[in-house]
Parts: C-alpha cells; sequence; structure tokens
C-alpha cells in the first residue's frame, strides 16, 4: 500500500507538534539553560499553533491504514487538551524558577507527552491505542518526578509509575484476549467481529473487562483512584494542574471513543461497569475529601468525583450522553485551570503555601484573588446558575433519559455532599480570623492572567451556555454519523 | 498430547497473575516490581505471539514488537525515576515509599 499524501495531511497537526518539539529539543541541548525561557515560550506557541492547525482547515477520515481517525469529536478533544497543556507550561515559569528546577526539557516533556494523548484521541486500532497511551504515560511518569530534590515529586514519580505500568499491562492483557478472540486489532474490524456473534465469548468479556480496568485507571476512576491524591499531593503544583487537565481530558476522550466504538455491541455490558465506576467515583470524591487539609489533595478528590459525573454521561452511551460529556469536560477545564493558577498564587513571604487554612482572611487582604477562587468554587459545587451547575445539568438530563434513575439520584445526593468542602473553602476565606500573616499580593503574571480569563470564562458559560453546548453537539455528531 | 493454543494462553495467564501477585505481596524492593511489570509484559507477549501464530496473521507479532520496544523505554524511565528516588531518601524499600499517606 502507497502512503499517500492523504494520510500526511490528516496527521498534520500531530507531524506539525513533533517537528515542533524535536526542533526545539536540538535547540535547548545547543544552547544549554539559557534558552530555557524561549523554549518555553516557543512550545506553548507550538501547542497553540497545533490547536489551530486542526481546524485550519478542518478535514476527516481515517489514515494510515485506518490506525488513525480524525473527526469531530477527536478534533474537538485534542483542542481542548492542546489549549490546556499549553497554559499548564506558561503557569509553571514562577513556580519552577523559584524551586530551582527551571529546566528547559519541562516544556519539551509536556509537549510529548500531548503528542501521545493527541495519538490516543486518535487512535482507531489497539496497536495505535497503546503506543499513543505508553508515549503519554512515559513522558507524565517523568514530570511528575521532575523537581528531583524533592523527595515528594520524586516519591509521586515512584507512585505514579508503578501504578501506572500495572494499568498498562492490564489494559494490554486486555488487547491481547481481544485480538485473539476478534481476529484483529482494528477497531472496525473488532466492532465487525462482535456484531458477527463473537460478543458472547467469555475470552471477549475478560478481553474487555481489562482494558476498562485499565483506561479507568488512567481516568482515575473508582476503584483504580488509589494514585491520584498521592502524586496530586506530590508532584509540584504546576504539574498537577497539567495532570488534572490534560490527561484526564485525553483518556475520557479515549475511553468514549473505545467503549462507543468497536465495543458498542457490547454496551449491555460495559454499562454496569461504567455504571458502577461512576456511582463509587462520585461518592468517594464527595466523602474522602471532607476532612483533606491539603488543598492539592482536596482538587484530586474532587477530580475523581468530576470524572464520576462525566462517567454517567458515558454510561447513558446516547448522543445526549456523550454532547453532556464533551461539554462537562471543557468546563471542568476552565475551573480546574483556574483553581490551580489561584493554587499558583498562594504564597506567604515568598514561599508556596498549600493548605486550605492559609486561606483564612483572603476576602480582606486580596478580595479579587478570594472572588475568583469564590466563583471557581462555587462553579464546582455546581451552584446554579454558573456553569459547573449547567455541566452537571446535561449529564443528569442524559442520564435520566437513558433510564439510570438510581444512579443520577445518587449523583446529585453526592454532589449535595461535595458542596460541603466547596464552600467550606469560601467560608474560609471570607469569614476565618487570618492566622497572623496575609497571602502575598499576587504578582503580575500569568497565573493572574489564567485566573482572571478561567473566572470570565465561567461567568459567560454561566449566562450562555448554548455556544458551548452547540460546539459539543456538533462533537458528539461524530460518534454518531 | 500435542500443544495447542489453550496450554500457551494458561502459560500467559500463569505468568500475569504471578506479576500481579508479585506487586502487591512483595514488601521488600522497588526494584522486584520493575520485574514483575516485565514479567506481567512478557506475558501478554507469549498471548500475542501464541494468537498470531494460531490465526495465520501477522498482527500478533508486529504488535509484540511494540510492545518490546515500549517496555524497555519503560524500564529506563522506572530506573531513572528510582535512582533520583535514591538520591533524596537512600532507600528504595518499598514500606519506606510513605512521605504521602495512602
Amino acid at each position: 500500500m502507497i502512503v499517500g499524501l492523504e494520510n500526511w495531511t490528516l496527521a498534520r497537526p500531530e507531524l506539525f507538534l513533533a517537528a515542533a518539539t524535536a526542533l526545539l529539543l536540538i535547540y535547548g541541548v545547543v544552547r544549554g539553560e539559557i534558552a530555557t525561557p524561549f523554549v518555553s515560550a516557543a512550545t506553548s506557541v507550538a501547542l497553540l499553533v497545533t490547536a489551530a492547525l486542526l481546524f485550519l482547515p478542518y478535514r476527516e477520515g481515517t489514515a494510515f491504514s485506518s490506525l488513525f481517525i480524525v473527526d469531530r469529536l477527536t478534533a474537538t478533544m485534542k483542542a481542548l487538551v492542546l489549549v490546556g497543556s499549553a497554559l499548564a507550561i506558561l503557569m509553571s515559569r514562577a513556580y519552577f524558577e523559584q524551586a530551582r528546577a527551571w529546566r528547559f526539557e519541562y516544556p519539551l516533556v509536556v509537549a510529548l507527552a500531548t503528542l501521545g494523548m493527541m495519538l490516543m484521541i486518535s487512535a482507531n486500532d489497539l496497536m495505535a491505542l497503546y503506543v499513543g497511551l505508553e508515549l503519554q504515560s512515559l513522558a507524565l511518569y517523568v514530570i511528575a518526578a521532575f523537581q528531583r530534590d524533592s523527595v515528594r515529586s520524586t516519591e509521586a514519580g515512584i507512585k505514579y509509575f508503578v501504578l501506572g505500568s500495572v494499568a498498562s499491562c492490564m489494559l494490554l492483557f486486555g488487547s491481547s484476549l481481544i485480538y485473539g478472540f476478534c481476529g484483529g486489532t482494528a477497531f472496525v474490524q473488532i466492532s465487525g467481529a462482535l456484531a458477527d456473534g463473537r460478543a458472547t465469548e467469555i475470552g471477549v468479556i475478560i478481553g474487555l473487562v481489562f482494558v476498562v480496568a485499565g483506561l479507568a485507571f488512567k481516568v482515575s476512576a473508582v476503584p483504580f483512584h488509589m494514585w491520584t491524591p498521592d502524586v496530586y499531593e506530590g508532584a509540584p503544583t504546576p504539574v498537577t494542574a497539567l495532570f488534572a487537565v490534560a490527561p484526564k481530558i485525553a483518556a475520557m476522550s479515549l475511553l468514549v471513543s473505545v467503549l462507543m466504538g468497536p465495543f458498542k455491541p457490547l454496551f449491555a455490558q460495559w454499562q454496569q461497569i461504567i455504571v458502577v465506576a461512576s456511582v463509587f467515583s462520585m461518592a468517594l470524591g464527595a466523602f474522602a475529601a471532607l476532612r483533606q487539609q491539603n488543598i492539592k489533595r482536596l482538587m484530586a478528590y474532587s477530580s475523581i468525583g468530576n470524572v464520576g459525573y462525566v462517567l454517567l454521561g458515558v454510561a447513558s452511551g446516547s448522543e445526549k450522553g456523550i454532547q453532556a460529556v464533551v461539554f462537562y469536560l471543557a468546563i471542568y477545564m476552565v475551573m480546574t485551570l483556574g483553581v490551580f493558577a489561584t493554587i499558583l498564587m498562594m504564597k506567604r513571604r515568598n514561599i508556596m503555601v498549600e493548605q486550605v487554612s492559609d486561606l483564612a482572611g483572603l476576602a480582606r487582604s486580596q478580595p479579587m484573588m478570594a472572588l475568583g477562587m469564590l466563583i471557581f468554587m462555587f462553579s464546582l459545587a455546581g451552584i446554579p446558575p454558573l456553569a459547573g451547575f449547567w455541566g452537571k445539568l446535561y449529564i443528569f438530563m442524559a442520564a435520566v433519559e437513558a433510564k439510570l434513575f438510581v444512579p443520577a439520584v445518587l449523583g446529585v445526593l453526592a454532589s449535595v455532599v461535595a458542596s460541603y468542602y466547596y464552600l467550606r473553602i469560601v467560608k474560609v476565606m471570607y469569614f476565618d480570623e487570618p492566622p497572623g500573616e496575609a497571602i502575598d499580593r499576587p504578582a503580575f503574571g500569568v497565573n493572574r492572567a489564567v485566573a482572571l480569563v478561567a473566572a470570565f470564562l465561567i461567568a459567560v458559560f454561566s449566562l450562555a451556555p448554548q455556544p458551548l453546548s452547540l460546539i459539543a453537539e456538533a462533537a458528539a455528531k461524530g460518534l454518531f454519523p | 498430547m500435542t500443544i495447542g493454543l489453550g496450554h500457551y494462553l494458561a502459560v500467559a495467564a500463569v505468568l500475569f497473575t504471578m506479576g500481579i501477585l508479585g506487586i502487591f505481596l512483595n514488601r521488600k524492593n522497588v526494584i522486584v516490581i520493575l520485574m514483575c511489570v516485565e514479567l506481567m509484559l512478557l506475558a501478554v507477549n507469549i498471548n500475542l505471539v501464541a494468537f498470531s501464530v494460531f490465526q495465520g496473521n501477522v498482527v500478533g507479532q508486529i504488535f509484540a514488537m511494540l510492545v518490546l520496544t515500549v517496555a524497555a523505554a519503560e524500564a529506563a524511565i522506572g530506573l531513572a525515576i528510582l535512582v533520583v528516588y535514591f538520591r533524596n531518601r537512600g532507600t528504595i524499600a518499598v514500606e519506606d515509599i510513605n512521605a504521602m499517606k495512602g
């Protein structure tokens, strides 16, 4: 088969990002440490240009012997991931400079991880899925341990690496069984074989369970969430911001395209698994976060809870459900980036602090910062009419339409419990006495801009959720032609 | 007795289970965990190659090549993180990896 030009035009964004990363790596190695500011800025620009290339012009189809697929859903998810990664790189500068770990490798490893995420979002074959997922995971293990003189950062790296490798192995074992029982690794072959009556074979079901377990680990759904709190707490804060956004969106997109693509004929089987994972994630995210004092750890449990809501949308298995998933992920990304930009501004006497109690009295000393955090917390808690409320509303509506009444009710109850710890942060900021010294006035910079834009976007989405909802609808159409 | 596909799958399943048990029961050394991960990946390779031979298509063997390549990269990164951790803590015993609760 001739590798035609069509392949290269469809994969143009990925090729551009790979080439840009390689060139910047050479430049960084030649120039040494003084190249860091340029490489960092250039990598962020390259990520944003890649996002623009996705849509200018937009093309869809499959490439490389249908290993690679581009449709509305994959393009939208890639755009979210790219913007999330670009902002995470920009937000990291002040933190790493202070920790004396501001090195040019960091933005490049993030770019490689993003490339892996793009490949796994676009995977249309179990082999492409595995290679993309590993490119992402291996790069992420490295950046979790990036602050290499810190015990907590390297410990986060080890924990993430060990548990991540086990998850990859489970996914791979499942893939091998599915390959064996369906006679191929291409998603089209798998769905064809399943529709032909292979769906009842026990090997296929076991393979499905292993694959879903591996992917559930990557999105940190219960019962595969154990790594999340430790890694989020231990990793450097800008890395945690990245972890909470980009890999989560990418893995969720992969989960959607695997379950709704090749495994569509096994809907009845995987729906039960996803519903159980979803309900337990929502419950754990709500209850385990109640007694957390460290705000990064609290955000880890919050992200587990949010994954539960997204999984409920996936479990509904309808076009409405997928639309709700895309909508929720977009809003989740804005809220999370805003919260982490605020966390990165939490300094006392120029030292980073990360306890919830450190926020006491913030409303008096830094009213704008407190107001931003208030908007993010209310939105995460799902208080109407903020953007987070619309996200949850779409998810629950999709779940009810799919007759998932009990999980939807449990989800609403879990979100009531979860609002306690979001509102507790607001209470600490507005009503508690400051312990002594107030938080430093945040410096002008990227983090302040990100927090401001995120708060503004939440306000826009709260008043006018329709445009975003239309984008999500168009993306969901990619799976339901 | 002829050796059929089922025998290969059984060996792979046993090796895979040993790998998982090794990771969760081992309390001594992180290097043993790395070895267990390799064991699991090789179990998957046995699966892939056995399926490939018995079905007469070559996809499984290509997949096994990719897995081998990724396994090498994974071992390199795992050992690198381990070295960095050892420099900070001076130990790589599993029970000492506890700076954060959980």
